[in-house]
């Protein structure tokens, strides 16, 4: 295509292609200090296309058709000036849809000592703001979105692509940062506003660096503040619903599963705000075996 | 009447795995997870011993486990999971057996 960029984000690597400038900048910019990859030298794992949705319409208000190695059919057009958000999307679903080397989880994840807290939930259970915040306190920023399990040894591989903040949480996680690490604001989404936060330093310097889960939470922004256990039974339900590719790696993905929910204690963590989950978090923490 | 005679599926076939309360079941043959309770599992090792109808099901089960003591009722609730077993293909019903 016109333009193009590499991109590796823990172990999976990426061509963007875009038939604008624009959002290939944007990603250049956000994605600095991630190593680069040489699409003349090697194969990325998976290929992202904006392409325009009609020929003509790379001029005439232009609007973006996410396209690539793996797509969906009903997915709508997106406006120009969301490109960095397109490519985000399209990065995400490669992986929902054709990652097969690990069991990934839609989870956040974040690290300290070697060892994991996976946190995961529904869209708007806070996971995502709850990894940002973490990644800021003395937490290695794992990933936001998906976890990757290791199906021979259960460590945990890291993900940390940009972190995706919306609405009122973007001025939560973002306070304090210095704005070279902010992307633009993504006003009207179909999620409302969206801004891009790139990780901690030691997020990506260190993204090749896997940890074992030590913690499964499934945190949900809103209630008052609770905890109570969660068995391993509906751990195990609830990972495999967070999962997109269990039924696809079949007995490796039950096996891995199962003994991540028999080893590693799981807690539903219910939170009014990021300060007294985050005290809840580090609380939990010291209690862990 | 006689009742149908089912068959367990060969020990190789599930990869059983115990999460608590529950058992989570990979039946390799359909790639299916199946997550089920007492007294799924139980029913499933006593049908591993070998083919048997709802009433030698409930003999080697009665063995083990204190049962309902109205033997009907104990008999239809085992025909009830059997038949769900099988549409699950977690069982097998004996070809030539008559319902």
């Amino acid at each position: 295509m016109r333009h193009e960029i590499g991109l590796a984000i823990g172990p999976a690597t990426f061509r963007v292609g875009s038939a604008w400038r624009g959002p290939i900048m944007q990603l250049r910019a956000l994605y600095a200090d991630y190593p680069a990859v040489d699409l003349d030298r090697q194969v990325p794992d998976f290929t992202v296309r904006l392409q325009p949705t009609r020929p003509w319409r790379r001029f005439v208000r232009p609007s973006i058709f996410i396209a690539g190695d793996h797509w969906l059919a009903e997915a709508a057009p997106m406006a120009l000036g969301h490109g960095l958000l397109a490519a985000e999307m399209g990065m995400n679903l490669q992986m929902a849809l054709g990652w097969r080397r690990h069991l990934l989880l839609h989870a956040a994840s974040v690290e300290r000592d070697g060892r994991a807290i996976i946190l995961t939930g529904e869209s708007g259970s806070g996971k995502s703001t709850l990894a940002a915040q973490l990644g800021e306190r003395g937490w290695r920023l794992m990933g936001d979105e998906f976890a990757l399990l290791d199906l021979e040894s259960g460590l945990a591989h890291p993900f940390p692509r940009l972190v995706s903040l919306k609405n009122a949480a973007i001025a939560v996680a973002t306070a304090g940062l210095p704005p070279a690490r902010l992307g633009p604001r993504l006003a009207g989404t179909a999620k409302g506003t969206i801004r891009h936060l790139v990780p901690a330093p030691d997020a990506i310097a260190r993204m090749r660096e896997p940890a074992m889960p030590a913690l499964l939470l499934f945190p949900r922004f809103g209630p008052p503040l609770d905890r109570r256990p969660v068995d391993p039974g509906e751990a195990f339900v609830r990972l495999t619903q967070a999962s997109t590719n269990y039924i696809a790696l079949g007995e490796a993905a039950f096996r891995a599963l199962a003994q991540v929910v028999t080893h590693v204690p799981a807690l539903a963590l219910d939170y009014p705000d990021g300060e007294a989950a985050i005290a809840a978090i580090e609380a939990l923490w010291s209690e862990c075996p | 009447m006689a009742d149908a005679i089912y068959r367990a599926e060969p020990p190789e076939a599930l990869v059983r795995m115990g999460l608590g309360a529950i058992d989570a079941l990979y039946h390799r043959r359909s790639g299916a997870t199946h997550l089920v309770a007492a007294p799924v599992p139980q029913i499933l090792e006593a049908l591993a011993e070998g083919p048997a109808d709802a009433a030698g099901l409930r003999q080697r089960l009665s063995a083990r486990f204190e049962l309902a003591d109205d033997e009907a009722e104990a008999l239809a609730a085992l025909r009830d999971r059997l038949t769900e077993l099988e549409a699950l293909g977690l069982v097998r019903r004996e070809p030539g057996a008559a319902r």
